[in-house]
């Protein structure tokens, strides 16, 4: 996808507030969706309260190398909003002395945070778990990202990656022209260090969203098929396949009008609410750090700027875990996304 | 009804409320439709391509709806949906057509 962002054409779905009355309209017959909040009180879930939080989940920046026709983040080569390392410093001095043994890095493009490698090192020096959202591509967009997995290994960096479909067609549908070529030869490179191979360590995960206004299949099925294809096609190994529900904001809800599907989509994820993905959702054990130090519930949270209700709690400044773990967590009509069907989180599958 | 038309789109999702006028019986054929597309010895997206197949078959809007879908949602290419498609286009022409043989049969039987 060549095309800005929707914040570069100062789209209406580029601002917060927008989105969210747009969620809460009623469709066009006048009828009211469900409400979330009303199906987690049914599910004795409301209000929403964190279990333990063992992952930070922190978002280093918007910008990206591709622009793709999912993403809720908006991201894309014209973001400018970059994490500084002193924000770094300060995530690394809250979690240092704490049980929270996961960092899950992901922007647009983290990689191309310019303080992205020093982070990972210093992360590794506290002994947390790192994760990698990476898109694939950003590996071979530049020379001085080709040792992304020399580098990634080294660390033994999880890398969770973007790659919708098998197939050509349907991965730059979603991702741009080329980039399904690219992504394989970026997988390829990841499994000469060893990613993705039994007995390395260094893991390897794919993440399907679907190309299109329907919900993913069952994870476990997905997986075994993408693991013959990629396999059978081009000699390529992973881990785990991780089926990811998109969510109605930003890019994906601008596709979703666009398109028409809008209504059946929301109401096809209302349809879908299950219970047990509900009580499984990924804000009950993971923070959102933007790149501007503030803390959200989700990824998706911080996109819509639903910042925490305490005040006091809303930067990683005043970091205080006890206190978060004791708030509430902010829902919204976007949730739905995340309790539809097996569920969804940045993990994939719930249920 | 309030639709002026047979075929409602909106419907496909009430499918559930079948069991309404008969639980026992409902919940008997839900039981068994959700056991039947579970992966066995064929996957799943298999199952939803010939249950895309069957839908152009039985030419049924809602089943259409609801295979095209799942097979997407299954990992399905468009390729692959086409080709189950013909599938059933084949299988209907070849009935028809595997009738002549009958035609011919009696042509023959009546003809000088």
């Amino acid at each position: 996808m060549t095309s800005a962002t929707l914040k570069r054409r100062q789209h209406l779905l580029s601002y917060a507030k927008k989105q969210l009355d747009f969620l809460n309209q009623p469709k066009e017959s006048g009828e009211q969706f469900t409400s979330f909040e009303s199906k987690l009180n049914e599910t004795g879930l409301d209000p929403l309260k964190p279990t333990k939080i063992d992952t930070f989940q922190i978002n280093v920046g918007y910008m990206c190398n591709l622009t793709c026709g999912h993403c809720h983040v908006d991201a894309g080569p014209d973001r400018k909003e970059i994490m500084t390392r002193e924000t770094m410093q300060e995530c690394i001095d809250s979690i240092k002395d704490t049980d929270i043994s996961t960092v899950d890095l992901t922007g647009g493009a983290p990689e191309m945070n310019p303080d992205f490698r020093w982070f990972v090192e210093e992360l590794s020096k506290i002994n947390k778990k790192v994760i990698v959202r990476s898109n694939l591509t950003i590996i071979l967009a530049n020379p001085k990202y080709n040792d992304l997995p020399e580098f990634f290994a080294k660390h033994k960096v999880e890398v969770v990656c973007s790659m919708p479909h098998f197939t050509r067609l349907r991965t730059d549908s979603q991702r741009g022209d080329g980039v399904f070529d690219k992504s394989i030869t970026a997988l390829k490179m990841l499994n000469e260090v060893g990613y993705g191979k039994e007995g390395t360590g260094l893991m390897l995960h794919l993440v399907h969203n679907p190309s299109g206004a329907f919900m993913p299949g069952s994870q476990e099925s997905l997986q075994k098929e993408f693991k013959k294809k990629l396999f059978d096609a081009f000699g390529i190994v992973f881990n785990d396949l991780y089926a990811i529900t998109n969510l109605p904001i930003s890019r994906y809800l601008d596709y979703l009008i666009n398109s028409g599907n809008y209504e059946n989509y929301m109401q096809k994820l209302i349809d879908s609410y299950n219970p047990e993905a509900a009580r499984n959702v990924m804000c009950r054990n993971t923070i959102s750090i933007s790149w501007d130090g503030y803390l959200y519930d989700c990824d998706f949270n911080q996109m819509l700027e639903m910042k925490l209700k305490d005040e006091k709690l809303q930067h990683i400044k005043n970091f205080d875990l006890e206190a978060l773990e004791a708030r509430e967590i902010l829902v919204d009509q976007h949730c739905y996304g995340c309790t539809a069907g097996s569920g969804s989180s940045c993990g994939g599958a719930t249920s | 009804m309030s639709n002026k038309s047979y075929y409602n789109s909106d419907d496909l999702r009430k499918f559930g409320d079948i069991s309404e006028f008969s639980p026992e019986l409902g919940k008997k054929f839900f039981d068994y439709y959700n056991e039947v597309f579970k992966e066995g010895e064929l996957t799943e997206r298999e199952k939803a391509l010939i249950a895309l197949a069957v839908s152009h078959t039985v030419q049924c809007p809602y089943c259409i709806d609801a295979y095209t879908s799942g097979s997407l949602e299954k990992g399905a290419t468009e390729g692959q949906m086409m080709e189950a498609v013909h599938i059933a286009a084949a299988i209907r022409g070849g009935a028809s057509l595997v009738h002549g043989v009958q035609m011919m049969n009696k042509t023959k039987e009546l003809l000088m």
